[in-house]
């Protein structure tokens, strides 16, 4: 674009700038900021900054990787693989039309306990290969429906469980509609445990995701029945096995809450399960486990994070060492940055 | 007149003296007017007449934004999609709306719209500023006829075509006026066309002689005219048109024609009609959009980009296979597997007897949910952060000028960093690393030398000889730097000669011939200040004005110019008192390339005529009188010795004519002047040629073209940094090779190859034999030539340094031919330094064309003046010398800084640190983006490649624009490797930005691993970790939410702490931006989880109920942080202090301290110091390593046929 603002100055020759009156007008201000002065600190990795990141990270690692193998190794986990063995050995050739016939399936499990269980002890069960993660599974819900009454008809996202018989399906969609259905009974030495089976789920979903006066309506009344059915009579906040199993897995295995025995198992206590080996794994070769299990302050039983912890901690402290070596053994190199890598192809001359 | 021929124009300053034999006739292309091009009709006086209103003229009103209120939003949207990203990104947000989408609509628009918004707010802030600049103009006032000869403002833009407007001393004008008449008696007025071509001096326009008497207000009552002219077209030199007055036509020519954006000088007023309003007007016609350039990184970034979108594709290719066969499995033989998939009950998308459209409609969703990989925000980021970048550049006090009250400016943000990355810098000799103002520094009269100014090339050669002289004098020439502060153009000192006491020398008389003469013989106008009385001159060439300058500083003041006369104060010798003499001017005899030289005919008070002659020497002394002369030895030393100091030299000489020989050269003179054929140039040549002859020499000027301060050091440290330096002049040879050897572009132990075209031979071929077999013959001369240096270059390959290559205008046309110019760059870039001389605008694009495309390196050009704007434009960054020749150069410039030196700080310290900036920035970018994106598909590998995002959709959509944004234009904006004084101090470390170490692809990759590896960490760390059992006291479960509550915060952590290590440069923003992010996060978390779970859907509550309880989350939060940043941390500890890259062990040096390792710093230093190509330093080495040495300059001219 052209300039239609007058120059600044003119130089005429011979003639001494006139511009006196108006020296400085433009020129820049003062700041540490514009300036680029700003006060800061220039941390560069000199051996002291890297030997003492790497104590430092030692020195937190490992305590914390210590504890938490002990709290790990503090709970006690029973897991008792069921899907096959609860299967009668005739029906075994064809797993999935027996799950899929009508008829008792009742089984019986002896469990030992291994070692002393403190309570509560929590009952999982355990699916593997079952895919919650699926996009369209996830996605099959209506919140909306699940919260209030009024929006039963809110089934949009639901299909194809979205409705029955022109009716809308409460709770909708395919989450629910697999609703997990085995159930376990607990009994020691002949005598009943108790199975808490309140406070399994999330508060928050209890008291602002399923309404209290939400009820279930058309449930499982399709022609294909997916997995269990629910008390008609009883708001879905208080269907904790639904709201439990509504919270969808992030990974194909998985565990979830099936309630807690509020009760002290002894060493070599055994624990007799009956279950009802309802759900349908089998088409999809998904074993089914049950977990009895304790927890510590940091959760369930799983070595890995001490371990990784306990790892990492030593590594730190060994390349803590190595460094502390080669920097000893072998000083900066003076003199001889020839190996730039762009001094070899020296590109001036 | 100067024998250096600088890049004025001459053809209107010709007609200050050529007015009396103007002809008002009609010829050559006025019979067009009328016809196609040439239609356009001017009611004069009369602009609201229905004849005029019917032909639709537009209005004065100009508009220069780029756009207006209804075309800002379709013509900014083609803009925006015209980025590949954005279409990509535009694209998924329409998908978005589909079942396609892994996520909300919402998510994926928002960003977007934020992006682009960004995008366009800032094009409305520049528009915005166009728009003020616009409404100032338009609304700037001038006198217009209002109609019965009353004169009233109005604003331009109300101005039509056809009105009378006057125009006052030093105002602009408002429009392509036609000169009616001025305050001068014969209709002429002077015109700065700064603003138009950059030329500083005056010009002269004329009106016709019809219209000369409407000198008042009142006449303008009945006046009335119609003009006939050409369309209106973009050509500042050419004007076609007729006058109608009454019923006479008179012929219209660019001499009646002032074109807005010049200004009106020396004249008191003008009165003129408007011919083109608004966007006819030539300057607006003329003004083109400067070519968009794009930085070398930038067009890696899009490279880059493309790779992303390729591995974006692969991936979703991938994961739309798995998907595929995972579907089709769905049933098997009549049964549903994965029955709570509802497999036979379902949509497209997820149809296993369909697997395969499935599969492809599935990668469209992951096109979509892999979108994270191509970073949405960088555009905008970059932009952004050079934009500040230039901010920075514009305030840095150390690039302000103050005599020019110039900052540097950059015009274009985009080639920031581009700065840092310069392989060759081509430089405008004139104005640009001299001052272009000449200093009359020296003189000889009668055979001896006065003067005793030393030139900035002789402290150079006493330097290079390394002599006392600069040490003794040193403290002197400061002195006289600042004594002679108070006259510009002029630093001539010598008692003998000054404040009158030439006297009292041994030829007073021959001394006063020759200051008179200096005071006559020129084409400059006086200008005289009211209030002081001061005199300045308007000249055509800095160094015609140091003429007069120097005549009005010893006495012959020139104050008074007339179309026929000259009138000076001068001594007068026998009353010893200053006297008014007026010289009456006859004949001027112009200056021209082929004569070197001009004379002017005067009669004196006496009725003596003379002719008075300046000219180089090589024109001069051969027309010299051979008997009466007797210093012409004594002068013709002096001149070689002055040449030698790099001074411009000029031989003075008179004759005093009889009136008879006047007559009868007056007679020829004029008759040449008339003809119209195109013999005429050389018929009046031949006129003049005869009578310059039997001169008596009086002696000879030599004037200093200044360097300007500086520009010695400042290539000294561009050489240091590796950089090259090519000038490109318009000068002669001699005057180039001695400006060479002041600035130390050449040294005395360098070879100089000279490639000549104009060697004797060739010019007696130029006489005698047709055009095409000289040209052939030249042109076999010059490869000839160039082919013998190139034989020599590879010989001598293991000493290359010491070569310099200097090439002249015309064997630089043969050079670039397409068959030649290979082998002539291969030439060119095996020497230290380039010279090529006499190379026209064109030649200066070609070269700098050349070398941009053969060498594959960064091109910088700079330059001040109209005849660099090629140069500038193809460059890749054209810098512009600001506040000296005018707008041109600037205008077209990407960067304007007021000073060569300025080149110094502007490349080394922010070039250098806009290319790490930008370069760290994308790599970050890439880094970023990869360690999300790849959380992402490793988690679809855990959900059968379904399409399910792991992370809320917000999540997804705010990890670009908010979460991680800031820190990376923090880093953009702030990061200093090195702090300024250390970037000047170890020049080499701009080596870096030349090489690409920072950009290369080793780096770049290197940076997209670790994003690998930083999202390998921290996916399967959290999954493994995570598992299946419970996370915390309550035996809960790690549910869907959770893990992408805790992956995502890991993935923030990670990416923040990563620029935490990597940064160089914290300050309190940097800890801000990192930690806020950080931070922010946390409480995004707390405040969207709080929302209703409507709209907070799977991240309700997440934080407060689930994560924050679990000492799990926080433990698995510092384990994958460390875990992931390891890696890095163990290759940067290891690399810093084994094999540090070059700015790394500046850091060294700087954290040690200098005392600490002073051998270690001494090391870097002198690495830094040693390549040694041109510049004072390499010249020192040079000096010390052999002491006694001038090798002989290798001159490969033509030889015999």
């Amino acid at each position: 674009m052209n300039s239609n603002t007058p120059p600044s100055t003119s130089v005429a020759a011979g003639s001494v700038d006139p511009s006196v009156a108006r020296r400085n007008s433009k020129r820049p201000k003062y700041s540490r900021f514009t300036q680029q002065e700003l006060p800061a600190c220039k941390p560069i990795l000199t051996p002291r900054w890297v030997i003492s990141a790497f104590l430092l990270v030692s020195i937190v690692f490992i305590p914390i990787g210590v504890a938490s193998l002990l709290a790990s190794h503090d709970v006690v986990e029973i897991v008792d693989r069921y899907d096959t063995a609860c299967i009668p050995d005739s029906a075994r050739n064809d797993k999935v039309n027996y799950i899929q016939s009508p008829g008792n399936k009742t089984c019986t499990r002896n469990i030992t306990v291994t070692k002393h269980m403190k309570k509560p002890i929590y009952v999982y069960y355990q699916l593997d290969n079952f895919y919650q993660n699926h996009r369209r599974y996830v996605k099959s819900r209506s919140d909306a429906q699940l919260r209030s009454n009024g929006s039963a008809d809110d089934v949009s996202s639901c299909e194809p469980e979205d409705k029955s018989n022109g009716q809308p399906i409460v709770p909708c969609g395919l989450i629910a509609w697999s609703l997990f259905n085995d159930t376990y009974d607990f009994s020691r030495n002949g005598q009943q445990l108790s199975l808490n089976k309140k406070g399994i789920s999330w508060k928050s979903d209890r008291e602002h995701k399923f309404g209290k006066n939400v009820f279930p309506r058309n449930f499982q009344n399709g022609s294909l029945i997916g997995g269990g059915s629910l008390n008609d009579s009883l708001p879905l906040s208080e269907q904790e096995d639904l709201i439990v199993w509504m919270r969808t897995a992030a990974l194909p295995t998985f565990r979830k809450l099936y309630g807690k025995i509020e009760d002290d198992l002894q060493v070599n206590d055994v624990v007799m399960v009956t279950l009802e080996n309802r759900y349908n794994t089998y088409s999809f070769n998904g074993k089914k486990k049950l977990v009895l299990s304790t927890a510590s302050w940091l959760g369930g039983k799983n070595d890995f994070l001490g371990i990784a912890y306990l790892t990492v901690g030593g590594l730190c402290f060994f390349l803590a060492m190595v460094f502390t070596v080669v920097y000893l053994v072998k000083p900066r190199k003076l003199g001889d940055p020839s190996y730039l890598s762009w001094n070899r192809n020296s590109g001036w001359h | 007149m100067a024998g250096g021929g600088k890049k004025k124009r001459r053809h209107l300053f010709k007609r200050v003296h050529d007015s009396s034999f103007r002809q008002e006739s009609f010829q050559d292309e006025h019979f067009l007017i009328g016809g196609p091009g040439f239609s356009r009709i001017v009611f004069c006086n009369d602009p609201d007449c229905p004849d005029a209103a019917s032909l639709g003229y537009g209005g004065n009103y100009i508009r220069s934004t780029k756009y207006t209120l209804a075309s800002f939003l379709p013509k900014s949207m083609f803009e925006q999609f015209r980025r590949v990203a954005n279409v990509y990104f535009l694209i998924c947000g329409l998908l978005s709306f589909t079942p396609l989408s892994p996520y909300s609509a919402a998510s994926t628009v928002v960003p977007l719209v934020v992006v682009i918004g960004i995008t366009m707010g800032k094009e409305i802030i520049e528009d915005w500023r166009r728009k003020k600049q616009d409404i100032e103009v338009n609304n700037r006032k001038v006198k217009v006829h209002k109609g019965d000869g009353v004169f009233d403002y109005t604003k331009w833009r109300d101005l039509k075509v056809g009105a009378v407007v006057k125009v006052e001393k030093d105002e602009f004008f408002p429009a392509d006026l036609l000169l009616l008449s001025s305050t001068y008696d014969d209709g002429i007025c002077y015109v700065e066309t700064m603003n138009l071509d950059g030329e500083t001096n005056l010009k002269l326009k004329q009106a016709l002689q019809v219209t000369l008497n409407l000198t008042e207000e009142s006449s303008f009552k009945d006046f009335k005219a119609i003009a006939r002219c050409e369309d209106p077209n973009a050509n500042l030199y050419s004007f076609i048109g007729s006058l109608n007055i009454g019923q006479e036509n008179y012929p219209l020519t660019p001499q009646q024609l002032l074109l807005r954006d010049s200004k009106l000088r020396n004249t008191e007023y003008v009165y003129g009609v408007v011919i083109f309003t608004g966007h006819d007007t030539k300057v607006i016609q003329n003004s083109t959009a400067p070519p968009s350039k794009r930085s070398k990184i930038e067009r890696r970034v899009d490279k880059i980009v493309y790779l992303l979108f390729a591995g974006l594709v692969l991936l979703s290719v991938i994961g739309s296979v798995f998907f595929g066969i995972w579907t089709s499995y769905d049933i098997e033989g009549g049964a549903m597997t994965r029955w709570y998939l509802r497999p036979d009950d379902t949509t497209i998308y997820y149809n296993p007897k369909k697997a395969g459209i499935a599969a492809i409609l599935h990668f469209l969703t992951a096109l979509m949910l892999y979108s994270y990989f191509i970073p949405i925000s960088l555009y905008v980021s970059i932009e952004i952060v050079k934009v500040l970048q230039s901010v920075f550049i514009n305030q840095d006090q150390e690039m302000y000028h103050e005599e020019t009250d110039q900052p540097a400016r950059a015009r274009t943000s985009n080639l920031n960093e581009e700065l840092g990355q310069v392989d060759t810098i081509l430089s405008d000799k004139t104005g640009t690393l001299t001052c272009n103002s000449m200093e009359f520094i020296k003189c000889s009269v009668a055979g001896i030398a006065y003067g005793r100014g030393v030139t900035e090339v002789e402290r150079a050669i006493a330097r290079r000889k390394d002599t006392p002289l600069e040490e003794e004098k040193g403290g002197e020439v400061e002195d006289l730097t600042e004594a002679k502060s108070s006259v510009k153009g002029y630093n001539f000192i010598d008692e003998r000669i000054t404040d009158g006491n030439w006297v009292n020398e041994a030829r007073p008389d021959l001394i006063q011939k020759f200051l008179r003469l200096l005071a006559i013989c020129h084409t400059a106008i006086p200008e005289v200040d009211e209030e002081t009385g001061r005199i300045s001159y308007e000249a055509e060439s800095p160094d015609e004005a140091a003429f007069v300058i120097a005549a009005r500083e010893l006495g012959f003041q020139f104050f008074e110019r007339t179309q026929t006369s000259i009138s000076l104060h001068e001594l007068d010798t026998l009353t010893g008192k200053t006297v008014e003499r007026t010289y009456k001017l006859l004949n001027v005899l112009e200056f021209s390339s082929t004569r070197k030289r001009m004379s002017v005919i005067v009669r004196n008070d006496e009725g003596k005529l003379l002719l008075l002659t300046k000219g180089a020497d090589s024109v001069m002394f051969v027309r010299l009188s051979r008997d009466r002369n007797e210093f012409v030895e004594q002068t013709k030393e002096h001149v070689n010795e002055y040449a030698d100091g790099g001074l411009r030299t000029m031989v003075l000489a008179y004759r005093e004519l009889n009136d008879d020989e006047y007559s009868e050269f007056n007679e020829a003179f004029t008759a040449a002047k008339n003809m119209v054929t195109g013999e005429r140039d050389e018929l009046i040549e031949d006129v003049e040629e005869k009578i310059e002859r039997d001169l008596i020499l009086l002696g000879a000027t030599a004037v200093e073209d200044k360097l300007q301060t500086g520009v010695p050091d400042c290539i000294d440290k561009l050489a240091q940094a590796g950089i090259k330096l090519w000038v490109l002049t318009g000068d002669k040879m001699e005057t180039a090779i001695n400006i060479g050897f002041a600035c130390s572009l050449l040294r005395q132990g360098m070879k100089q190859i000279i490639i000549n075209s104009e060697a004797p031979e060739a010019k007696a071929m130029e006489k005698t034999e047709d055009k095409s077999a000289t040209d052939a013959a030249a042109k076999a001369s010059v490869l000839h030539q160039i082919a013998e240096a190139k034989a020599f270059l590879d010989e001598s390959s293991e000493s290359p340094e010491a070569l310099a290559l200097i090439i002249d205008g015309k064997s630089l046309a043969y050079a670039l031919e397409d068959d030649a110019k290979n082998m002539f760059l291969d030439l060119a870039i095996g020497c230290a330094s380039v010279i090529c001389c006499r190379s026209s605008p064109k030649q200066k694009a070609l070269v700098t064309r050349l070398v941009k495309v053969r060498t594959g390196g960064t091109t910088l050009a700079i330059g001040d003046g109209a005849n660099d704007v090629g140069m500038l434009q193809e460059a890749d960054i054209g810098i512009g010398i600001s506040g000296y020749e005018g707008m041109q150069a600037v205008m077209s410039s990407d960067i304007a800084v007021a000073q060569f030196r300025f080149l110094e700080r502007l490349l080394l310290v922010h070039g250098h640190w806009c290319y790490r900036r930008i370069s760290s920035m994308i790599c970050y970018f890439f880094y970023k983006n990869l360690a999300f994106g790849f959380t992402l598909f490793y988690f679809e590998a855990y959900a059968s490649f379904s399409g399910q995002a792991a992370y809320n959709d917000w999540y997804l959509s705010l990890y670009n624009v908010f979460f991680t944004s800031l820190p990376v234009i923090a880093l953009g904006v702030f990061d200093q490797d090195v702090s300024a004084k250390l970037c000047l101090r170890f020049p080499l470390l701009y080596q870096e930005g030349v090489q690409n170490v920072l950009f290369s692809w080793s780096r770049i990759l290197g940076w997209a691993f670790n994003g690998v590896v930083a999202a390998t960490c921290v996916f399967f760390f959290c999954v493994r970790a995570l598992e299946t059992q419970a996370f915390r006291k309550g035996g809960e479960v790690v549910g869907f939410q959770v893990l992408g509550a805790t992956m995502y915060t890991c993935v923030i952590w990670v990416v923040n702490c990563q620029m935490a290590l990597s940064i160089n440069y914290f300050t309190y923003i940097q800890h801000l931006f990192i930690w806020g992010g950080v931070i922010f996060w946390y409480i995004f978390l707390l405040a969207y989880g709080a929302m209703d779970p409507d709209v907070s859907t799977t991240a309700y509550m997440v934080f407060v109920e689930a994560c924050a309880p679990a000492v799990m989350f926080w433990f698995v939060t510092a384990f994958v942080l460390v875990s992931s940043l390891l890696p890095y941390f163990i290759y940067s500890a290891i690399q810093m202090r084994f094999c540090p890259m070059y700015h790394q062990m500046i850091q060294w040096i700087r954290n040690d301290g200098q005392s600490d390792d002073p051998e270690y710093c001494k090391m870097v230093r002198q690495r830094s110091l040693r390549p040694n190509t041109v510049g004072f330093s390499a010249r020192f080495r040079q000096s010390m390593r052999f002491e006694e040495n001038s090798e002989p300059t290798l001159q490969f001219e033509r030889t015999e046929e």
